[in-house]
């Protein structure tokens, strides 16, 4: 960290630049833009799991006077390969239907209800095929093929054709380890697949002309990818399509992809005129990506002081039907937290009939950490130890060999644990019923390409335009950033999301990489301007520039020059620019590779009605690493969030197929994401070990939040009913069951 | 789509006796509308019969209430006397949605989507609570209970909709309760719906009706369940053979929302549980 | 298809309007009125982010028909504020970070307003019951439940 003065700015809460746009009803999400001209669109989607589609009629839709246009997969790019293809076939079906929800064709009309009525005109003749849709079903002999050849190269000999990629590392010898142990504990877990469940449905306004021009505006969590994806898809270059994104309703990793973007430009392409698609909630749960569900075995041995002799995890994940389901990161973060002389990891990646699966907060580490944090549970309940001082006694620390290879630089384990063993929770006594759990969870965190750019205006402030789209109040941080380097108020900083065409790439907002990634690139390009302004000060007292320094917001002479003249603020310095020399912009553009990884530790205290199954979260803490929090309310925030969608995975939200391969369930009254009255209130506990990657100490903290919810609810709910819980979601009949399977020995 | 906002009842019976396609008739809209914007039920013609005179009204009546067609489960809570006589009615009504759903709907509403397991259907059950059904033929009443005949359907004809819901009259040393079990705390269908109305004499049951939600085609009305407490104090003996009748009149399905086990089961709890609570409403203690 | 006539009242100001009889309010407000500050998040009164008030209830505008609006005073997002000055329920909001994202911060300050106007002392569980079908995925309700109890504290203070 590279401000040993302590800080002005960064660490205080002010209000967020976009809060009143929020709070008025002004702020425009993806819904919300229209343009002259416009027509409505509606996607045609597969009912089937699994089907040939034969043909495909559209006679009865088109002769409706308010359609303008309907596309079918011949109305995008061919000879696609790699990742393009496979967004392609999802985003619309070619020879074969894949899952329940898959879009066949779209149309586009005068109005939604035109548009929503042509769609029920558009005639499809399906082949229904067999499908699967359980992880451990499809890599099982007799499965039916999603698609032949769809695996890679790591994929051993002798597996079914839908496991399509495979993963194996760790060091040691485990075998070894576990003849170790005292105690050797083995289970088996499964997690069904979750919805990030934000609550703006995809939407878009795209509009692609006859000259090959392209605009579209959508919410996404990254317009930089939008771009070069729709352009692939349909057929132009990139640089012909300029992507706005507007604000977004959340995402979560959930809009990291494209879903409906390229639909509404081939329909524009055809019908030469803008065109709104909006998705409905049950389009949103049925066919964009959900995580992964999971089937994983974790076996761990420990000696009766504690000590984790070895650990392994298989770890199957079903990621619909393309490959991509993130097995690798799942079995690389599973026993991450902890320093193991012993410790092996597989994965496999399934194909199955279900929706492709996107990122979802932390792809994979929440289950893992279920499998392992439970059993290193079960583990201590057996030994009679305390769970902290366990997860202590192992815990990774700078220097670790980490479980999944390389050697961890600062990191802040130990810390959070050490916090969460004093945080009064932990020693609070329980009430008859409850039962309290503990997890640990780790993230890697990423960097990514980033290019920002910052603007002085006349009036001594100044505007920053960075590329990664402000998914939870990233814009606050970003004014803070600059603002302590300028040293001037946060207010006299303005941060906008800027298009593709303003801006160079910048990766999605994902890896909690935002206030880290931007947030480094505005520090130093606030310093490029710093540079200027300095070079300026300089010229006008005739010094050298070096012989000046910025120090409160003034450019002040220094070394035998210091006092000579007095200090020129950045405002006197912006107001003379014309004539000094012109305009002054600073930038940065890089891939920054120092994100600090990231650790936390959560208490739960739950409680189960042992007649009916049900559990209530009666308190909850979060303490996490944050290396250091530029705004806290945010980073208080985000660590709350991915608790409380921890919570509900955990114990009621599921996708749930029937035997029909359908999704019985694409709807919130059914998909039961935390309502209000569910939770109590989130507490938190702000760590601050600085990342030594960031110029002041930035780790990304949305998250690691999501990571041990699933483990410290389960051990919570197994410690208050007396018996370990291993399938997610904890729903009351399987509370139920596991309670008349222990009391039937 | 046709949008019907008839005056009276005359006009709403003879819209609907002469239209041609599929019929609905719109009060609150909390689920006319669910269908509507899910492509489930698009009607050919929709009647509003929120326009008709007294619809929105709760008032007296032999001692017992009358209440509006369009009256919304918000104004139900909201009517104290009501709230105190029949509180399972209303309590049942209002866990039916969210605040804004309870906003818009209503208890004819509730009983006329057919659903087994709307929350209000078996409080009126136990309660004893009957509807006046208007048609081309005049007026009938029917006993809440005679309504849904399977999951979607009820017995009202084409051309007839419900007028009025007529909750009898309190009584003395009598209280109702409904629960439901639900995985979340709101938001959710009911997975087992119990309703229990009760009159006592000292710390005797005199009188007794347990309704079931949620456990079979149409909300039940257990007899067996009642005659298990009727007589009793309510004592343990009482209370578990009220859940084993409550379990073994359950007919229910394996759904995304639960088990047929974990119904059965369920509904012998709820049993107990709002047994309990009536008994105490009504003012012995156990 | 017949369209049809609606009067009625919108934030204190009179539109009129023609609608599908399909057409539900909340599409009114949104593609007919301009007013984008409700949002669809689910069409099937699940959510709450289209929360709005008519003649003074609380409701989903996904779950009414613009057609049922005729006669009727419509408040919305676009109306609480007081010209430029901002609801204490508004203030409150930012002051707390008790939004994320902002999508469904429209819908909870419209439920929350109703709420505090009908129980100007709510507990922090009759806050929660009373929000349970304004689903919010970023925040796990915290800070809006704090923003809403520290609005109420302050608006007993100030009557």
């Amino acid at each position: 960290m590279d401000r040993p003065n302590g800080f002005k700015f960064v660490g205080t809460r002010p209000d967020r630049p976009d809060g009143m746009d929020k709070v008025t009803g002004r702020a425009k999400f993806g819904a919300d833009a229209t343009a002259p001209g416009m027509l409505h669109a509606a996607i045609v989607r597969s009912p089937h799991a699994h089907a040939k589609i034969l043909k495909i009629d559209s006679t009865k839709a088109e002769a409706m006077k308010e359609v303008k246009a309907v596309v079918t997969r011949a109305d995008f790019a061919e000879g696609l390969t790699g990742e393009n293809w496979n967004i392609l076939e999802n985003v619309m079906a070619g020879d074969k239907a894949l899952y329940d929800g898959h879009a066949v064709a779209a149309v586009a009309a005068t109005t939604p209800l035109a548009a929503r009525d042509a769609a029920k005109l558009i005639a499809v003749e399906y082949e229904v095929l067999p499908h699967v849709t359980d992880v451990d079903k499809a890599m099982a002999e007799g499965a039916p093929v999603i698609r032949e050849g769809a695996a890679d190269k790591s994929v051993p000999d002798g597996l079914h054709a839908n496991v399509v990629r495979y993963h194996e590392s760790g060091h040691g010898d485990v075998e070894a380890g576990f003849a170790e142990a005292d105690l050797v504990v083995e289970e088996s877990f499964k997690t069904e697949a979750t919805h990030q469940g934000y609550i703006e449905p995809h939407a878009c306004l795209g509009q692609l002309g006859s000259d090959g021009k392209g605009e579209l505006w959508c919410c996404t969590q990254g317009h930089f990818i939008v771009q070069k994806t729709c352009a692939a898809l349909i057929g132009i270059e990139a640089s012909q399509l300029r992507v706005t994104a507007s604000e977004i309703g959340g995402g979560f990793g959930g809009k990291t992809t494209v879903f409906i973007e390229p639909v509404a430009l081939a329909l524009s392409r055809k019908a030469n005129r803008p065109v709104k698609l909006v998705m409905s909630r049950s389009e949103v749960f049925r066919a964009t990506g959900p995580t992964s569900s999971t089937s994983m075995d974790v076996k761990i041995g420990m000696t009766r002081d504690g000590t984790i002799t070895a650990g392994e995890g298989v770890f199957r994940l079903q990621g619909g039907a393309f490959p991509g389901a993130p097995a690798d990161l799942t079995a690389m973060c599973a026993f991450a937290p902890y320093a193991l002389k012993n410790v092996k990891q597989t994965g496999y990646d399934v194909m199955s009939n279900r929706p492709k699966q996107a990122a979802y907060r932390a792809p994979g580490s929440p289950m893992a950490a279920f499998a392992v944090e439970s059993v290193i549970d079960e583990l201590c309940k057996k030994l009679d130890l305390d769970p902290v001082e366990v997860r202590l006694k192992n815990a990774s620390k700078e220097g670790t060999k980490s479980s999944f290879g390389p050697r961890f630089d600062r990191i802040g384990l130990v810390e959070t644990l050490e916090a969460a063993k004093a945080h009064p929770h932990y020693s609070a006594p329980l009430e008859p019923g409850q039962g309290r759990g503990l997890s640990c969870g780790f993230w890697f965190n990423h960097g990514g390409e980033t290019s920002v750019s910052l603007s002085l205006s006349e009036d001594g402030t100044v505007a920053l335009s960075v590329g990664t789209p402000d998914i939870g109040g990233s814009r606050a941080s970003m004014c803070l950033m600059v603002a302590e380097e300028l040293g001037i108020p946060y207010e006299n900083v303005r941060t906008t999301i800027a298009d593709t065409a303003t801006l160079g790439y910048n990766d999605v907002s994902h890896g909690s990489r935002v206030t880290y990634a931007s947030g480094l690139a505005a520090i130093k390009a606030a310093r490029d301007v710093v540079n200027k302004l300095c070079a300026r000060a300089a010229n006008k007292w005739g010094i050298d520039k070096e012989a000046v320094i910025w120090e409160d917001g003034c450019a002040k002479p220094a070394g035998p020059n210091a006092g000579d003249f007095e200090p020129l603020p950045l405002a006197r310095i912006a107001r003379t620019m014309g004539r000094t020399g012109g305009p002054i912009s600073g930038h940065f553009e890089a891939t920054p590779e120092g994100a600090g990884m990231s650790f936390a530790t959560h208490i739960v205290d739950a409680e189960v009605d042992g007649e009916t199954g049900q559990t209530k979260v009666t308190r909850y803490t979060v303490v996490q690493d944050a290396g250091k929090a530029i705004h806290p309310s945010y980073v208080e925030g985000q660590f709350q969030g991915g608790a409380a969608q921890g919570i509900g995975w955990a114990l009621n939200e599921e996708y749930i197929y029937g035997e029909d391969g359908r999704l019985q369930n694409a709807v919130f009254l059914d998909y039961r994401i935390p309502v209000a009255s569910d939770l109590p209130m989130i507490d938190t506990v702000i760590v601050e070990v600085p990342n030594p990657g960031h110029p002041y100490g930035v780790r990304g903290v949305g998250e690691t939040s999501i990571c041990p919810p699933l483990a410290a609810i389960a051990n919570a709910v197994s410690d208050a009913a007396g018996v370990r819980l291993t399938e997610l979601p904890m729903s009351p009949p399987r509370i139920l069951d596991a309670l008349e399977r222990q009391a039937h020995g | 789509m046709q949008y019907h906002t008839p005056g009276s009842f005359e006009d709403a019976i003879a819209i609907a006796s002469f239209a041609e396609g599929v019929t609905r008739f719109l009060a609150g809209g909390t689920d006319v509308l669910v269908q509507l914007r899910a492509d489930i039920v698009t009607p050919d013609n929709l009647i509003d019969v929120k326009h008709i005179d007294g619809v929105t009204k709760i008032e007296r009546e032999d001692s017992g209430w009358r209440i509006g067609i369009a009256v919304s489960g918000a104004e139900m809570s909201e009517h104290p006397d009501l709230h105190n006589e029949w509180p399972g009615i209303v309590e049942a009504m209002d866990l039916v949605g969210s605040t804004q759903i309870q906003g818009r709907a209503t208890l004819t509403g509730n009983l006329c989507n057919g659903s087994p397991a709307a929350d209000s259907v078996p409080a009126m059950i136990a309660a004893g609570v009957s509807v006046s059904v208007a048609g081309p033929n005049g007026t009938r009443k029917v006993a809440v209970e005679d309504i849904p005949v399977a999951p979607g359907r009820t017995s009202l004809e084409k051309g007839e909709l419900i007028s009025a819901v007529h909750i009898p009259a309190r009584g003395s040393d009598g209280a109702d309760a409904y629960l439901r079990f639900i995985p979340r705390t709101e938001m959710d269908i009911a997975v087992v719906g119990c309703g229990v109305n009760l009159r006592r004499d000292g710390k005797t049951i005199t009188e007794a009706r347990v309704s079931l939600g949620a456990v079979a085609p149409t909300a039940l009305l257990v007899e067996e369940a009642a005659e298990a407490i009727i007589g009793t104090a309510l004592d343990d003996a009482a209370l578990e053979t009220l859940a084993a009748a409550a379990s073994a009149a359950c007919n229910p399905i394996d759904d995304k929302r639960g088990t047929i086990k974990f119904r059965k089961h369920v509904a012998g709890v709820l049993a107990r549980r709002t047994a309990k609570i009536a008994y105490e409403r009504a003012g012995a203690s156990i | 298809m017949s369209m049809v006539h609606v009067t009625a009242t919108v934030n204190d100001d009179e539109v009129e309007f023609l609608c599908d009889p399909r057409e539900t309010l909340l599409d009114v407000l949104r593609d007919r009125l301009g007013l984008t500050g409700a949002k669809e998040g689910c069409g099937t009164g699940d959510c709450g982010a289209c929360s709005v008030t008519v003649d003074g209830r609380l409701v989903c505008s996904c779950l009414m028909l613009g057609a049922e609006a005729e006669g009727k005073s419509i408040a919305t997002v676009e109306g609480i504020a007081d010209g430029e000055n901002l609801h204490p329920l508004q203030e409150k909001f930012i002051e707390h970070a008790a939004l994320q994202c902002g999508i469904c911060t429209p819908g909870i300050l419209v439920a929350t307003k109703a709420l505090l106007e009908k129980n100007p002392d709510p507990t922090e569980t009759e806050v929660r019951y009373w929000l349970a079908g304004n689903l919010c995925r970023c925040t796990g309700y915290d800070k809006i439940i704090r923003a809403v109890m520290d609005t109420a504290s302050d608006l007993r203070k100030a009557s």
